[in-house]
């Protein structure tokens, strides 16, 4: 599956980091980090902007977020109003690491609250495309 | 430093749907701007044209711009930071004049953004992120300073009703302000209780999309001092960028690019916020404003909420602020709203405000931010 599978909408097809998505289909969210300088990126970037490598490796985001903030969208952009309503949310995760997503469906309007704990799932989406969420940890 | 001044300020009506071609747009704000200034469009050795891209159909605007505004042969060029692009605009023109190159510049900002559907307007702005890592999301303006503003509640206990004061205010000046788009007064109940867009903000808290255009003539001291207008100065500018990804930003309770624009734009001033006596500030949305009274300095962190429901930034206030009312009010032309920002500041230090001048104003500062603060400009002016 290549890059312009990801999200609801796509808008990029050709990246170095197309491996995100071999990544999300074997189960894990997947940043980058620096084998010269050892700087992470989330999300990934496939060239160090602060030594200037592109020796990067790729690793999975493991274990529980917490969640910094969120928003759950009433209108939406073009190509996204299917999926009204839906919560964008950003969450931290060890290690300083920070993912921008959306919250799953599942968890129910009032039990958001910043602070709780999250966990990274790939999710499939309609039309073979692919994606992850944040769900209840 | 007074090596720089505004000579000529225009703009055309903010509103919902112009009905004319974007150079037409253009033409009101030059009209305005060249006649204000009593100079000719001769005159003019460069002109630097500001907008945000893929909201008309014109590829290349400047040079069809430049056309129907006389500017042939002189030198033309686009301009981007989004939402702050008439404000960068200003900054190179500043520039081209400080370095000798050219005496007279004109930035012009413009935005018709009717001629898409508000969903494809967030659209487009939803590609102002990262399109591959956060665009596939559905992400659009609104959700991003939601998000912000639920860090803010969080963090400072900010409600609801303090960011809807924001309105309140901006919504009192733009009903005055014969060139805004949205003219009636708005009370807390009616922005309370408007419609949901992204949690927690409602349509009040946000600007209005319009069509717009704006003309800010920049010359040198020379030129200035035998022009036919009152000159205001440059004193200071600002300018700083921050990662686009949110994933990448460290706080999500003010815009660090804003924060390092005033840093710097006080510094060449050789002022502090307390010295500022009215602001314009970029007031995309009601939380917009609260960070950007504590990001400038009028306010510590946190305290925003407390500048506005002591009603400081009102005209008689400690620091007005946007009693032009504001992006809320005026609408947001996205490459218009740094001109008309500029053009409220140089009426103001004119003393030329009418009803919501602020006595004796000599300094001011323009706060004109690019999307979600990845692009800050800070431009301090004096009289």
């Amino acid at each position: 599956m290549s890059f312009d599978k990801f999200g609801t909408v796509s808008f990029v097809s050709e990246t170095k980091a197309a491996d995100f998505i071999n990544h999300l289909e074997a189960g894990e969210v997947a940043i980058t980090r620096c084998n010269n300088c050892g700087t992470v990126y989330s999300p990934p970037k496939m060239d160090c902007s602060n030594c200037h490598s592109s020796d990067m490796e790729w690793l999975g985001v493991k274990g529980k977020g917490r969640l910094i903030s969120y928003s759950t969208l009433h209108f939406a952009p073009s190509g996204f109003e299917d999926d009204l309503p839906y919560t964008v949310a950003l969450a931290e995760f060890e290690e300083g690491i920070r993912v921008f997503g959306r919250l799953s469906k599942d968890i129910p309007q009032d039990e958001i609250k910043i602070d709780m704990e999250l966990k990274l799932a790939p999710v499939m989406l309609p039309g073979d495309r692919i994606s992850y969420q944040f769900e209840k940890a | 430093m007074s090596d720089v001044a505004i000579v000529g300020i225009g703009q055309s009506p903010f509103v919902r749907r112009c009905g004319t071609s974007i150079q037409e747009l253009c033409f009101e704000a030059f009209k305005e701007a060249i006649e204000d200034a009593k100079i000719s469009a001769k005159e003019i050795d460069a002109s630097i044209i500001c907008s945000a891209p893929e909201y008309d159909k014109q590829r290349t605007p400047s040079g069809v711009i430049a056309e129907y505004l006389g500017l042939n042969p002189m030198p033309t060029f686009y301009c981007e930071t989004i939402c702050s692009s008439s404000s960068t605009g200003l900054k190179v023109a500043w520039s081209l004049i400080k370095s000798g190159l050219h005496e007279v510049v004109a930035v012009i900002g413009f935005q018709k953004m009717s001629e898409i559907s508000s969903s494809d307007v967030q659209e487009r702005m939803g590609r102002g992120a990262d399109i591959m890592w956060e665009a596939p999301f559905g992400t659009m303006m609104p959700a991003y300073y939601a998000m912000y503003a639920r860090a803010h509640m969080h963090q400072y206990g900010t409600r609801e009703e303090q960011l809807a004061l924001v309105r309140v205010k901006n919504s009192k000046y733009g009903a005055l302000n014969p060139k805004a788009a949205f003219r009636k007064e708005l009370g807390l109940e009616d922005i309370l209780n408007s419609r949901v867009i992204a949690s927690p903000l409602k349509m009040f808290d946000c600007c209005a999309n319009a069509d717009g255009s704006s003309c800010i003539i920049v010359a040198s001291k020379e030129r200035a001092q035998r022009g036919g207008s009152v000159p205001v100065w440059v004193a200071g500018l600002g300018a700083a960028s921050s990662s686009v990804n949110i994933a990448r930003r460290d706080s999500l309770t003010g815009l660090s690019c804003a924060r390092e624009a005033a840093r710097q734009a006080y510094q060449m001033a050789g002022v502090g916020p307390e010295d500022i006596q009215v602001a314009e500030v970029h007031d995309c949305f009601t939380i917009a404003e609260i960070m950007a009274y504590e990001d400038l300095g009028f306010a510590k962190p946190g305290e925003g909420p407390r500048l506005i429901e002591e009603k400081q930034t009102y005209v008689g206030g400690r620091i007005p602020v946007n009693v032009d009312g504001g992006l809320l009010s005026k609408g947001h032309p996205i490459g218009a709203t740094g001109g008309s920002q500029i053009r409220s500041m140089v009426s103001q230090l004119r003393g030329e405000a009418g009803e919501v001048q602020v006595e004796g104003a000599k300094i001011g500062l323009v706060h004109n931010i690019g999307g979600v603060g990845i692009y800050g400009n800070v431009t301090i002016f004096r009289r």
